[in-house]
This record gives C-alpha cells, sequence and structure tokens, in this order.
C-alpha cells in the first residue's frame, strides 16, 4: 500500500537539549502577539483598532493582495497595540487576554456532508486558511487555485524538532477529522511517517501513506514531495503541517478556531527542556522561566527550530506556525586559532576537519556564531550532501544570485523552500546565505511569473 | 588573551566603519583572522553553523601538502649530494634543500600576497584563503635552479591575469599555480627543461647533470633508476613531485578529512592507468612500452593528479563531471607524454587543459537534469493514451 523511500544524503545534527516527553504547565501572561512576518509575502489590511475587543477566532486583518484570507485572534480581549515599523509596516498586533476565552462560533454542517466548495468557505472564513501553504513559493496558498494533491509530513527531522506523533498523541480524532477535510479539496492526500519508528498516523485513513527514512531534511514536505509528486512548472500542491491539521479538524467538529497547541522548549541552555501546553502567540518569557535557562551571556530565543527558525527575544512571543522555542547561546565571542583543523571539536561539523566525527554519539551545545566569514564559493559537494533531492543546489544558488528566471526554472526553483536549503547554510564553508538567497529568488517568481 | 584581543581591537580602530583608514580595513582583518575566529554571530538564515570554514580547509590542503614539501627539501640536497659524490648527512641534505626552496616560498608568497591584499582592498572584500595553498603549490612544482625573479614573474602573472582578471578567488577557470608554471615553461624555456635544471647547482657545477625519468626516456635513453627509488622519489624532477610516496600520505589526508575530491583522483588514475595499459599493448617506442605501473609513479602525474586536478574552482563541480573530469586528465596525460616528444611531461597542460572543459563538461551535467525535469513537465502535458 504504501512506497517506503530511503533518502541517503541529509545531515541529523547531534545538538543537546532535546526536550523529554512530559508534558509541563507554566503560568500564562496575558499578552499575546501576532506578527504578520510569519505570513510570508502578506501584506495585512487592518480590520481592527487599537482598543477594540475581540473575540479570540475574530478576523483581525485581511491580505491585501487576497482579502478572503484572514487572520485572526488567538484569544479573546482586547487589541491593545499595533507596532510599526519602517514604512509603517505592521510589525507585530499586540493582543490582552481577558483570559475568557470567548470565541466566534461557526455553525458547520457535518463534515460528511459539505462539498468542496464549502470547507474551503469555511477554512477561509475561520481564519484556518493561515494553516494551508502552497509550493511552488512557499507561501500562503492561493484559494482560487487548484492544488493537484496535498501533502502532510508527519515527523520532524530538524534538530531538537518537537516530537510530531506525541504532539498529537491528544489530537487523534481531530488529525483524522483535518486529513478527512483536506481530502474533500484535493483529488489526494499524502501522508508522510517516519520509517523508523511506529505511531498513530500509520493507521490514519483517507490519506496514501508514505514511509520515509533518512536523516533532515527528509521530514521537510518539500523534499518528501519532490519524491512522491514533483512539481512541475504551473502545477501547486498544497502542504498543512500536522498540528495544524488537527486544528482544522478540531474546527470542523467544534466550529471554533482552537489556538492551544503544545510547544516544546528545547536547546542547549535549556535547565530541562520539555513540553509545554500553551496557545499561538503566547508569551515565551513564563515557558523560559519555567525550563530556565542556564547561559552566562546573552541568549538568542528562536520561534521554531534552530536552522529556520525566526529569531524573536526573551520577552517576545511565539509564531503562529511553531511547536518549537529553540533557547541558543549567542555565540559572539572571540576564539584563538579556532580555524587550525582538528581544533576545537566542541564544535560540531560534517567536515571531517574536525575531530568530532570521531564520536559519533556526542551531542553537542551549539551557538549562534558563524564560526568564520563569508568568503567566495570554493568548496563543491558539500551542498548536495545535504540536499537529497535531484537538484544541482550550487547551479540553482547562482541561478537565483544572477536573477536568471528560465535557468531557475529548469534547475526546480518550483520544487524548493527556503526551509530545504536551511542545511547548505549550516554545511558552507564559505558561509552563503543560502535560504536568504532561495527566499529572494521565489519572491522575484512571484513577481515575475505568477 | 583577552589582552592581546584588546591590543588588536585598538590597533584596529582606525581601520573600522567611518575612520581615516576604513578603506585598508581587509588587509587588517586578514591578520585579525588569523589570531582568532571572529565573534560574528548569524544575522539570518540558520541560526547555527559548521565548525569548518574557507581557512580551515585551506590549512587542511597545507597540511597534506607537507609531506611532499619536506621530502622536496631532501630530495634536492640528495640529488645535489649524490651527482657531486660528497659525502652527506641527512640534516646536510635538508639544509642544501631549505637554503634553496625557503628563499622560493618566501618570493612566492610574498608577492602572491601582495597582490591579493591590493585587490582585496581595491574591491572591498576580504582577503580569500586561496592564495595559502597556490603559495606554497608554485616553489614545489618549479625547477630547483630556477631564478627567484622568475619565481615571482610567474606568480604576478599567475595571480593577474589567471585569477584577479577573472574576478579572483572561486572565478578563476584555470588553476593559478599551473599557470605559474605553465608561464614559466612558456617564457623560459630553457630554465624548465633539459639535463640542467633538475638537480641543484647542475648548470654551475660540471660533471652534476640530471635527467628526469621522462626525460631521458624521450631522448630514447634507458632508465637507471629502479622502480622503489621512482616511487619513494629519489630521483630528479620538480621539487615536490618527485615522491609518490609522500603523495600519497597528502592524497589520504585529502580523502579522509573530505577535503579533496576521491572521485577525481580515481578517475584520474583509472583513466592514466587505462590509456599507458593501451600503449604497453601497442608498444611503438620507449615512451610507450614503459610499464603503466611506472607510468604512475614518474613524472608529476600522482602530483597533479592529487593536489592540482582536485582544485574544486578550476575542476569539474558536479559529481557526475569530476568523474569524466578525472578520467580525461590521465587521459591526456599520457597521450600528451607518448605524443609529444617536445613535452616529456603532460600532466600539467592535461590539467590545464580540462580546467578549460570543465565548465563545459558540468554543463552537459546540469543541461541533463533540466532535460529530466521538462521530460517529466511533458509528460504530464501529454494525456496518457
Amino acid at each position: 500500500m504504501s512506497a517506503d523511500i530511503t533518502l541517503r544524503k541529509g545531515l541529523t545534527i547531534p545538538m543537546s537539549g532535546i526536550a523529554d516527553l512530559n508534558i509541563s504547565s507554566a503560568d500564562s501572561a496575558d499578552n499575546y502577539v501576532v506578527y504578520p512576518s510569519d505570513f510570508h509575502g502578506v501584506v495585512p489590511k487592518m480590520l481592527l483598532k487599537e482598543g477594540e475587543t475581540v473575540l479570540q477566532g475574530q478576523p483581525i486583518f485581511y491580505s491585501k493582495a487576497n482579502p478572503e484570507i484572514k487572520f485572526v485572534s488567538p484569544v479573546s480581549g482586547t487589541l491593545t497595540k499595533i507596532e510599526r515599523g519602517a514604512k509603517r509596516r505592521i510589525m507585530a498586533l499586540s493582543i490582552t487576554s481577558d483570559g475568557e476565552h470567548k470565541a466566534v462560533v461557526h455553525k458547520l454542517a457535518n463534515l460528511d456532508e459539505l462539498c468542496a466548495a464549502d470547507v474551503r468557505k469555511h477554512l477561509l472564513e475561520s481564519g484556518c486558511w493561515s494553516f494551508i501553504k502552497q509550493r511552488p513559493y512557499d507561501v500562503i496558498a492561493d484559494p482560487s487555485s487548484t492544488p493537484k494533491a496535498i501533502f502532510v509530513s508527519g515527523f520532524n527531522t530538524a534538530p531538537l524538532a518537537a516530537d510530531v506523533p506525541f504532539l498529537l498523541s491528544p489530537q487523534k480524532e481531530d488529525f483524522q477529522n483535518g486529513i478527512n477535510a483536506l481530502a474533500k479539496l484535493a483529488p489526494k492526500v499524502h501522508l508522510s511517517v517516519d520509517a523508523s519508528s511506529a505511531s498513530f498516523l500509520t493507521e490514519v485513513s483517507n490519506a496514501e501513506l508514505h514511509r520515509i527514512k533518512g536523516q533532515h531534511p527528509a521530514g521537510n514536505v518539500g523534499v518528501q514531495v519532490h519524491h512522491i509528486d514533483p512539481v512541475n512548472a504551473g502545477e501547486t500542491v498544497w502542504v498543512v503541517g500536522p498540528v495544524d491539521v488537527a486544528r482544522i479538524g478540531a474546527f470542523f467538529s467544534t466550529g471554533i478556531f482552537d489556538a492551544s497547541q503544545m510547544v516544546a522548549v528545547v536547546g542547549p541552555v535549556v535547565k530541562s527542556p520539555t513540553y509545554f501546553k500553551s496557545r499561538i502567540g503566547a508569551a515565551v518569557a513564563p515557558l523560559l522561566k519555567k525550563a530556565g535557562i542556564n547561559a552566562d551571556g546573552q541568549i538568542r530565543v528562536i520561534n521554531g527550530d534552530s536552522l529556520s527558525g525566526a529569531a524573536t527575544h526573551a520577552d517576545g512571543n511565539l509564531g503562529y506556525y511553531n511547536n518549537t522555542l529553540t533557547v541558543l547561546a549567542e555565540g559572539n565571542r572571540f576564539r584563538m586559532f579556532g580555524w587550525l583543523p582538528f581544533a576545537g571539536s566542541k564544535i560540531f561539523s560534517m567536515s571531517r576537519t574536525s575531530l568530532s566525527w570521531l564520536l559519533p554519539k556526542r551531542t553537542y551545545a551549539l551557538d549562534t556564531n558563524m564560526n568564520g566569514e563569508e568568503r567566495a564559493l570554493v568548496v563543491t559537494g558539500e551542498m548536495e550532501q545535504v540536499l537529497p533531492m535531484d537538484i544541482f543546489p550550487m547551479q540553482l544558488i547562482k541561478a537565483c544570485m544572477v536573477q536568471n528566471i528560465e535557468k531557475m526554472e529548469g534547475l526546480g526553483i518550483y520544487e524548493v523552500a527556503p526551509e530545504d536549503f536551511a542545511l547548505v547554510d549550516y554545511a558552507s564553508t564559505s558561509k552563503i546565505e543560502a535560504q536568504a538567497i532561495i527566499r529572494e529568488a521565489l519572491d522575484l517568481m512571484i513577481k515575475e511569473v505568477g | 588573551m583577552n589582552f592581546i584581543r584588546e591590543r588588536i581591537d585598538a590597533i584596529k580602530k582606525p581601520f573600522g566603519k567611518g575612520q581615516k583608514w576604513e578603506r585598508f580595513a581587509p588587509a587588517v582583518n586578514a591578520f585579525d583572522t588569523f589570531l582568532f575566529v571572529p565573534n560574528h554571530t548569524t544575522q539570518k538564515g540558520a541560526h547555527i553553523r559548521d565548525g569548518v570554514d574557507l581557512k580551515r580547509t585551506m590549512v587542511t590542503v597545507i597540511i597534506a601538502l607537507l609531506p611532499a614539501f619536506v621530502y622536496g627539501v631532501y630530495n634536492t640536497g640528495y640529488q645535489y649530494f649524490i651527482q657531486s659524490g660528497l659525502a652527506f648527512t641527512f640534516w646536510d641534505a635538508m639544509l642544501h634543500g631549505a637554503l634553496k626552496i625557503m628563499p622560493m616560498v618566501a618570493v612566492s608568497y610574498g608577492v602572491g600576497l601582495a597582490i591579493e591584499f591590493a585587490f582585496a582592498v581595491y574591491r572591498g572584500h576580504e582577503v580569500n584563503e586561496g592564495y595559502l595553498v597556490t603559495g606554497l603549490l608554485v616553489p614545489m612544482i618549479m625547477p630547483v635552479d630556477i631564478p627567484l625573479w622568475m619565481v615571482g614573474l610567474s606568480v604576478a602573472f599567475a595571480v593577474f591575469i589567471a585569477k584577479e582578471a577573472f574576478g579572483g578567488t572561486g572565478m578563476n577557470i584555470l588553476n593559478p599555480a599551473l599557470t605559474a608554471r605553465a608561464f614559466a615553461f612558456f617564457a623560459y624555456p630553457t630554465y624548465m627543461s633539459g639535463n640542467k635544471v633538475w638537480v641543484s647547482e647542475a648548470s654551475n657545477v660540471d660533471g652534476i647533470s640530471g635527467e628526469t625519468v621522462l626525460g631521458s626516456l624521450a631522448a630514447g635513453n634507458d632508465v637507471s633508476y629502479s622502480m622503489f627509488d621512482m616511487f619513494v622519489g629519489a630521483i630528479p624532477g620538480s621539487i615536490a613531485e618527485t615522491s609518490t610516496l609522500m603523495v600519497l600520505v597528502g592524497a589520504a589526508i585529502l580523502i579522509l578529512t573530505g577535503v579533496g575530491s576521491w572521485r577525481i583522483m580515481v578517475g584520474g588514475v583509472l583513466g592514466a592507468a587505462a590509456t599507458a595499459f593501451l600503449f604497453n599493448l601497442w608498444g611503438a617506442n620507449a615512451l610507450m612500452s614503459f610499464n603503466w605501473t611506472n607510468q604512475l609513479i614518474v613524472g608529476g602525474f600522482a602530483f597533479g593528479i592529487v593536489f592540482m586536478a582536485t582544485d574544486p574552482v578550476s575542476a569539474a563541480q558536479t559529481t557526475k563531471g569530476k568523474w569524466i573530469y578525472g578520467i580525461l586528465v590521465g587521459l591526456f596525460c599520457m597521450l600528451i607524454r607518448v605524443f609529444n616528444p617536445a613535452y616529456p611531461e603532460g600532466v600539467m597542460l592535461a590539467i590545464l587543459l580540462m580546467n578549460v572543459f570543465a565548465p563545459t563538461i558540468d554543463h552537459y551535467v546540469v543541461e541533463g537534469n533540466i532535460k529530466r525535469r521538462k521530460k517529466r513537465l511533458n509528460a504530464t502535458l501529454t494525456p496518457a493514451t
């Protein structure tokens, strides 16, 4: 019934600070924040003014380019502040919770009786559409497009990333419900699971199951799409995060936008890394306090994993999509003669110019130091080693840098997302910013090709 | 350590942003980053980065070069004393070699780095570490008696024309060290070939003459060295190319650390061995019938295929391309050796030739990927019948 896919390329970064599979509780602060930057390419148009009250699941802004796509509040309370940056761009929307979680309730018929158009309409109205992303371009899906399939990755291979079956364990029915809803929108739903561990996900129905074996980025949905049913020019696939599938499922059974979630607080400087019950946009400070931080200097708090997450700060808030909160020590220190081969084997290296490869079982307390400076591209073959796709990463990156659209199309720009190149960022000897280059190229494609 | 750091920061102050000497910051940074890995943190993209950087990679290559280099120093003295019939100890040989070779190394680094620094300041980018390897390679592949000014001029030509004219490190078509050698070879042929250049002082002292193995074969003479001598490297030749044993130690370091491409090395050896073996079967002249195993251990073939052909910038960059490139380097090396008596050694020209063709090889490999993608697209467009 399911094909096994084995990926030989990739890299599992052995970082210390993985979360125990326990659920802890922390106090919740009453300030919640929605960062519009979580929705790449969306220019927000506000529906509410500062000081207005808002219900959980009530739209607070919509996308300027596509007014159907609405973004809703994770809690009920008051929109206290619209923080703007340069050119009056909206940076953050602060909502003070009233602690009551009064929610907008949508009246829905039974999911079995809904047609595709109804499902689409309800997803758009409830704010759940923001959980559906598309390839190409790695942006929120265009509601007018028809995907050839919907892909859900049931595992995450990024360093210290939250364990997906564990996150979903209290929501098995919601997950199945979400898959059922998505199955109405596309001819096929693909669900990928980690071939090396068993979980309830293998029993999910209404989706084609794929068992995938491999190191990071095997859990990236883009890599899975590439091997299962690659995106050709002109085609669209949709992708939904596993936790968001459960959220969609919960919405169709209750009619309420459910913002609650579990988040794993992880990282080498976290004293007791574990899972917490939390909500979208919740303040991270109580979580950090409960988990404990063990660092001498500055720390970096990251919404998401350490490879492709977004930096926030210790007083910041959780992002819209992430179930992992990574805390690293800032690496703003000098290392005398640290460039010498075989010196500093405490810093993990994929290359065998460090002795770290002799210690395969060790875990490393990685920090944010660049471990070198940007240089011209010299070393070849290392990018290929961490990208398990039939794509020439260096050639694609060079085509992106010179904005050669025809070449980018030929080399597979439609099949990639920045997160697939996160390990290229990591592994590059020349310290190039591959994710940023790919993101810019995708934005150029949206503008030029659409 | 903090004290040193503070001193350096004080020295660097006038080179900071908006300060008087800002333009020359790349030159100062080049020294600073040798003492300390900078405190730069990730600003975008992945928040964590691998411990490797270009400095570490290049220094690994230098470590791999050292066995061949040290043996080259010894062999320079050894050849001199053996040929002149003087009694000598190991340290005499080392001293003689060092006195000959160290000035060449100094000139090579001095001239090359001066140009690199000047271009870094001119272009406003940091100094790339690539020249650390080139600067050591150049003297290693020269005949020992070449005048120092020729070393300097060859280096200047290579860095200006082969490297900086194309945009600097990472952009060059030809391997800079081999370009330096090719320049000297064609500009000053009397200093680069014949039987008076390969042994130290051969042109000054009567009675010393040393031909390379390939040179004597090309002249129709017999080879007087045993296979063991040729393998260990106790034969005349360019400074560090003679010892296949030491080159193999270097190859092991490059392959184990993953810094050098084993595909190119294996491809090169396969290509050369197969070609030489076919020539053995043909056997029309002395070079053709020279045993194929010996072909692999004499001359600069081993050195070239391990240290020069694997230069990632001028070699093919795709995995498949590396195989093709390596095999062709080996094949052309043997072809030039056998068919062109003017050039007894072919590895330099074979690598430079394949440097020129490497982008073409890659082009077809990458084009194959593009075609596959187009085919997949067309398959979805044409309805199944």
